[in-house]
């Protein structure tokens, strides 16, 4: 085998963190783009501006913030100690609260252009025939904007396998725990074990490679309708 | 009028002339030294007039830099280690390596009375997390862990260990109280040669490996004034002063 | 069938509507003007697309805007049919239609539902059921919206300029399934325009707006042959009557219909004979005599009674109003004409129409 048992576990550590932030921000991404796409609001361009800051911040930003509030004094902290769910740092949840954060415009902007460009009128034509609010979301938003669903999973899955710097300030390296591959190839080049790192990371991109090229594969054409 | 010019004249050329002499040094210098290389470059520009460019960071990093071209013409180490390494392959100037700083490892905690001055807080085990450097890559690591085994802990707190890539990250987690407990340096936690903040128990010397922070000239720096100057300062009496001042031993 | 009450006000940056109507409960009414007129934002406030403040809007009873009510568009018992078709790419034409079918409520009464069946055969749409949108022509695509709208089983259908998208050719495709409908369907319908000859087509009731305002309202042939009215149709100005078959000259193929003591020769269409019909007279094919004239190509000339005289949009030209047994014609003319003929309200002549439209 060419990879250590460690390897292994910091792979399948990855594609677990990946694969659930992927679906919890398939949920919470998608009322904001929603939302996001739809308001006349003034508070649309701050909102949208908060979301997209963890495209532009470094992640050691992101990560020490993130260090503070879910920290013992932080209000997340605070928080989470109060609800008997103990502090998030250092623990596998705290990494997929920080990847929620840190992967959210991947998820939000593609959705959100995907909303916008299904625009008002199916909506309206789904009112006229008599389906209300919620249930037009469901049976014409959503199946109109499902490429841009599509690209955006991919991406948010993409970024969160390929997260280093906030799971670094945040993760304390626990094996099987927060030891991600991302951090594991870190680990084995700072050791100079540069032919581990060498493989993982050889097995990493190859393996990323496979996920964007099957799914840009099977992406529907934009069709002209 | 014509004083005036030739007055002129002089102060530029000697202001040229100053400014031959007065190099740029690059230097990599581990994380944890950051405050005290800053204090010493300062006083040795008002000394030789010799610019440090210092960069600060992962000895590690440092060494696949260099291995892979990058400009320093010296390098103060984390550990005593990579400059033998690069000495071996070549990458180091013979004969220059010399330890600059030992490091002092201290058991520490952002709260107050947390930590007794015996370290039996270990012990009792009554603490979430301890933090340490990760002793793979980081020597006050290494030392951490030499501690724990001597203390007979280690299998008892292992599983509450969480790793910062280097001690810079290890007093992070500790100072944000995200673990209770953390095995530092020092030179971190102490200011004007007093801790004064948390708790914090000083591990003896004999506990560990001590933590022999080497500096080396580097290939690029060879035969430069200015880069035998700077390593000469270094052992001088002005700059171990600034060094045991942030908490090393030398 | 109750009328429907609107009373809309809307203010906004360079548009605004002022509306207080009564519209018909029943056949079509045709909202007619030029685009900014105000009447596509109107059936949007009618169909609930568009929150007018303040607005008021009865229909059948049931209020559906007031200031203490609002109904929202999916509760209103409406079709509506866009200007551009706007089928859902993601479904067939078949599943289009059940897509409101199945949303209509269960407490519509037997005689007023729409099976798919009648929604389909109506529109003659059954071999494209199994398409999706983009494999459709535009004609197609509006047809099978049309039979979307009526699968709701709608009190009211909205129909915002469903031909103007399209060709004269996909035109012609689709008037004769909106004239069914005029025929075939019990309810109301509302039909925005700004095309003269979708209107004297398909309306019996006519609302003229203009900046957001109501210019006229009433039935289509007594609002069409209105002097008054401070738009111009230009060329299009005319009137439309409606008549019935009464002899059908198979030699020269040519109908005599009927038009309210008017009878007039048009061309055979093949039309049936029992069916009710209507001709459309512009009034620059007609022209004014003070005797009959022998020896002339046209075919009809009818004695009239002068009702009024009235300017035309050009100075030169004049629109007389003639009254023809019981129904009332427009003529234009110069007004060196009418002066020379010494043309007055009650004067008889006689009308030489050179052309009229079987519609």
């Amino acid at each position: 085998m060419l990879l250590t048992d460690n390897d292994l576990q910091s792979i399948w550590l990855t594609l677990r963190l990946a694969g659930i932030v992927t679906v919890i921000l398939f949920l919470v991404g998608t009322p904001i783009a929603w939302w996001l796409a739809r308001t006349r609001s003034h508070w649309k361009g701050p909102v949208g501006a908060v979301v997209a800051l963890p495209l532009v911040l470094p992640p050691s930003v992101l990560g020490f913030y993130l260090l503070v509030t879910m920290g013992p004094n932080g209000p997340v902290g605070q928080l989470t100690q109060a609800l008997g769910i103990g502090l998030l740092p250092f623990t596998f949840w705290g990494l997929v609260v920080a990847s929620v954060f840190y992967s959210l415009p991947f998820m939000v902007q593609p959705v959100q252009n995907a909303f916008e460009a299904v625009g008002d009128r199916p909506l309206e034509v789904a009112a006229t025939l008599r389906a209300s609010p919620l249930n037009a979301f469901f049976t014409v938003a959503l199946p109109l904007a499902a490429p841009g669903f599509l690209t955006a999973g991919i991406l948010t899955f993409a970024h969160t396998v390929g997260e280093f710097g906030v799971v670094l300030m945040i993760g304390g390296n626990i094996p099987g725990v927060t030891r991600v591959a991302s951090v594991q190839i870190y680990d084995h080049v700072e050791a100079m074990e540069y032919s581990d790192a060498h493989r993982l990371a050889a097995v990493m991109l190859i393996f990323s490679f496979l996920v964007l090229l099957v799914l840009y594969l099977w992406r529907p054409s934009p069709k002209n309708t | 009028m014509k004083s005036i010019v030739t007055l002129s004249i002089a102060v530029a050329l000697c202001a040229a002339a100053h400014t031959v002499r007065a190099d740029e040094i690059q230097v990599a210098v581990a994380a944890n030294f950051t405050a005290p290389m800053k204090a010493i470059a300062a006083a040795f520009k008002k000394d030789t007039g010799h610019q440090v460019q210092a960069a600060y960071g992962a000895t590690g990093k440092f060494y696949a830099q260099i291995k892979n071209g990058a400009p320093f013409e010296a390098l103060l180490s984390a550990d005593d280690a990579t400059p033998i390494k690069l000495l071996e392959e070549g990458a180091a100037v013979a004969g220059t390596a010399f330890t600059y700083a030992v490091g002092t490892l201290v058991l520490w905690s952002a709260k107050p009375g947390f930590v007794d001055a015996k370290g039996d807080v270990l012990g009792k085990g009554d603490f979430r997390k301890l933090a340490i450097a990760n002793p793979k890559v980081a020597p006050y690591g290494a030392a951490a862990v030499q501690t724990l085994t001597k203390l007979d802990l280690l299998e008892k707190v292992e599983p509450k260990f969480v790793t910062g890539e280097n001690i810079a990250q290890t007093f992070q987690f500790v100072g944000t109280g995200n673990a209770e407990l953390g095995f530092v340096a020092l030179s971190q936690v102490m200011e004007n040669g007093k801790i004064t903040k948390g708790s914090a128990w000083v591990v003896p010397g004999e506990f560990y490996t001590p933590i022999r922070q080497d500096a080396v000239m580097l290939e690029k720096g060879k035969d430069k004034p200015a880069v035998i100057a700077l390593l000469a300062y270094l052992k001088g009496e002005q700059a171990r002063a600034i060094i045991r001042a942030f908490g090393y031993e030398i | 069938m109750e009328p429907i009450e609107i009373r809309f006000n809307i203010d906004w940056p360079g548009f605004s509507l002022a509306v207080d109507e009564q519209l018909p409960g029943r056949g079509v009414t045709a909202l007619f003007g030029h685009s900014g007129s105000g009447k596509t934002t109107l059936l949007r406030c009618i169909a609930g697309l568009v929150r007018a403040p303040k607005g008021r809007l009865v229909f059948q009873g049931k209020v559906w805007q007031d200031d203490s009510t609002w109904v929202p568009t999916h509760r209103r018992s409406l079709g509506y049919v866009f200007q551009e078709a706007s089928l859902f790419p993601h479904l067939t034409v078949i599943g289009n239609l059940r897509y409101g079918q199945k949303r209509a409520p269960a407490d519509i009464p037997a005689e007023q539902r729409v099976s798919l069946d009648q929604a389909i055969d109506l529109l003659g749409i059954r071999p494209l059921l199994d398409r999706k949108p983009d494999r459709l022509s535009g004609g197609e695509r509006q047809r099978v919206a049309i039979a979307r709208a009526l699968a709701v089983s709608p009190r009211i259908l909205l129909m915002d300029e469903p031909l103007a998208a399209l060709d004269l050719a996909r035109k012609q495709e689709i008037l004769p399934y909106l004239e069914r409908l005029h025929d075939e369907l019990a309810i109301p319908v509302l039909y925005v325009s700004h095309a003269p000859d979708e209107v004297a087509r398909l309306a019996d009731h006519l609302v003229i707006m203009d900046g957001g305002r109501v210019l006229a309202s009433g039935p289509l042939a007594a609002t069409l042959a209105r002097l008054d009215l401070p738009i111009r149709l230009g060329e299009d100005a005319g009137v439309v009557l409606e008549g019935r078959i009464t002899e059908r000259d198979t030699r020269w193929h040519l109908l005599k219909v009927d038009c309210g003591g008017v009878d007039l020769w048009v061309r055979d269409t093949g039309v049936p004979t029992d069916h009710p019909v209507r001709v459309r007279i512009l009034a620059r094919d007609v022209s004014i005599v003070l005797a009959p004239v022998e020896g002339t190509s046209i075919l009809n000339t009818l004695p009239a009674r002068i009702l009024s005289l009235g300017e035309d949009a050009h100075p030169a030209l004049a629109l007389v109003q003639l009254q023809a047994g019981q129904s009332t014609l427009l003529a234009r003319l110069t007004h060196r004409s009418a002066d020379h003929l010494r043309l007055a309200p009650g004067l008889p002549v006689w009308m030489q129409i050179k052309a009229v439209a079987l519609l």
